[in-house]
């Protein structure tokens, strides 16, 4: 006996039914003993399937190992980190060197073209850091009222967070960062394929020039102040659009 | 836009589109070439393409695209190394038996362990199996399944009403031969 609405009960069961068809195939069940018989026995091979463990999942091992063997992929490739790292490390040595050298309070204050410099450097350094495998995130999330409450109690500033999805520059995520001797609020936005990290901090003083902006090894910032707080956009992102979205986050 | 920081920043976004999918991605290869070491080579392998083609990748479903790719290298590796493993395609001509008395057959599922069940499954044609796993063990829908597949829908709905119905005979097979197994005891 072979039921002309049988075709039907794999999709029934599979739940891919719509619910006009679902409720027809539930009456249809009512009065034919032979498909409520095998969906009764399909749905007993599907427990015994799910209750049997066959689930596959990676060993640990075969995670790192596809790990390391992509890095030699992007070696391909010229590589930004690597060649950069020496550059990166001397700007660090720089800045402390500096620092002790000449007594210097390092503290924002963008009269100084060297500072400024040096703090700029420090901003592509993080930057590139935070694109490495896992050190993007803190907190990742498209939303800001989850983004915004994760920085509570773990600055002593309250960063202002906004989504800007709408205007193409949605928010993906938030972390602690470390710039200018402080912790500081990283905010990171995507714009199609770049990804740009906004970094916040307090500051005291108007800088001298708004919307400064920089260009190192390839990477592009906006610098402002608002509200008594520094910003800086870094990003691979083009400067006619980082500057749009540095003008969205300054409305 | 220099082209070494496309590198950086995709590396780490390929990280988070295709990492969380690796389990999905190793239960597959492992069903498909069922074999331990092999299904990790084919892993790593399809990783390997996948982030070559991530330029490609327009978003969306990142599970899928990944099984795909995998799908694809697993039957790769198959056509090289044992060709024989898939010699059989979606063929409405296969014999299945429908079951002419459909009585409760609960007892049939229960009394299959975990072994046996694994044994029937891995018995399948390739593409039944294939269908079977993404369904039930991975929990994607028809539509999901046909995009990985890349076959139409009505193919995976017939794909997965014949692999269940030959996985039942498999398993009926299996009790017989352990019944009878009993019996000589």
């Amino acid at each position: 006996m072979i039921c002309e609405n049988k075709s039907l009960l794999h999709a029934y069961l599979d739940g891919e039914l719509d619910l006009v068809r679902s409720i027809e195939f539930e009456s249809h069940l009512q009065s034919c003993p032979g498909c409520a018989g095998e969906l009764r026995n399909q749905q007993s091979m599907r427990q015994s399937l799910r209750a049997a463990n066959l689930y596959e999942p990676a060993p640990a091992s075969l995670r790192d190992r596809v790990r390391a063997a992509l890095p030699a992929e992007i070696q391909q490739k010229p590589a930004l980190i690597r060649r950069s790292s020496p550059v990166e490390w001397l700007a660090i040595a720089a800045c402390i060197i500096i620092a002790i050298f000449f007594g210097a309070k390092v503290l924002p204050n963008f009269d100084g073209q060297k500072h400024a410099d040096l703090l700029a450097q420090e901003i592509v350094s993080s930057h590139i850091r935070s694109l490495q495998p896992g050190h993007l995130f803190d907190v990742q999330s498209t939303d800001q009222h989850t983004v915004k409450p994760w920085f509570d109690g773990k600055l002593d500033f309250a960063p202002p967070v906004v989504n800007l999805a709408d205007q193409g520059f949605p928010l993906i995520g938030g972390r602690l960062d470390y710039l200018e001797n402080r912790d500081v609020a990283a905010l990171v936005y995507q714009r199609q394929k770049h990804l740009i990290n906004v970094f916040v901090w307090p500051g005291d003083s108007k800088p001298a020039k708004l919307l400064e902006t920089q260009t190192i090894q390839g990477y592009n910032m906006v610098f402002w102040w608002h509200g008594d707080m520094y910003f800086c956009a870094a990003s691979d992102l083009n400067l006619a659009e980082l500057h749009q979205f540095a003008k969205l986050l300054q409305q | 836009m220099p082209e070494e920081s496309r590198g950086s920043g995709d590396a780490r976004r390929f990280d988070q589109v295709a990492m969380p999918h690796l389990d999905a991605a190793h239960n597959l290869a492992r069903w498909l070439v069922r074999n331990a070491h092999d299904a990790e080579d084919v892993v790593q392998e399809a990783y390997l393409r996948a982030f070559k083609y991530f330029g490609g990748y327009q978003g969306g479903d990142a599970r899928a695209w990944i099984l795909k790719i995998v799908r694809n290298t697993s039957y790769s590796f198959l056509e090289k190394h044992r060709p024989a493993d898939l010699s059989v395609e979606f063929d409405e001509t296969l014999h299945t038996t429908d079951v002419a008395q459909p009585q409760a057959e609960a007892a049939l599922f229960q009394s299959a362990d975990s072994r046996m069940l694994r044994q029937a499954l891995e018995e399948l044609p390739v593409n039944f199996r294939e269908a079977l796993i993404l369904r039930e063990l991975e929990g994607m829908s028809y539509k999901e399944i046909a995009d990985v597949m890349e076959v139409p829908i009505g193919t995976v709905m017939s794909g997965l009403a014949r692999g269940r119905a030959q996985l039942r005979e498999r398993l009926r097979e299996a009790r017989g031969g352990k019944e009878q197994r009993d019996l000589r005891k």
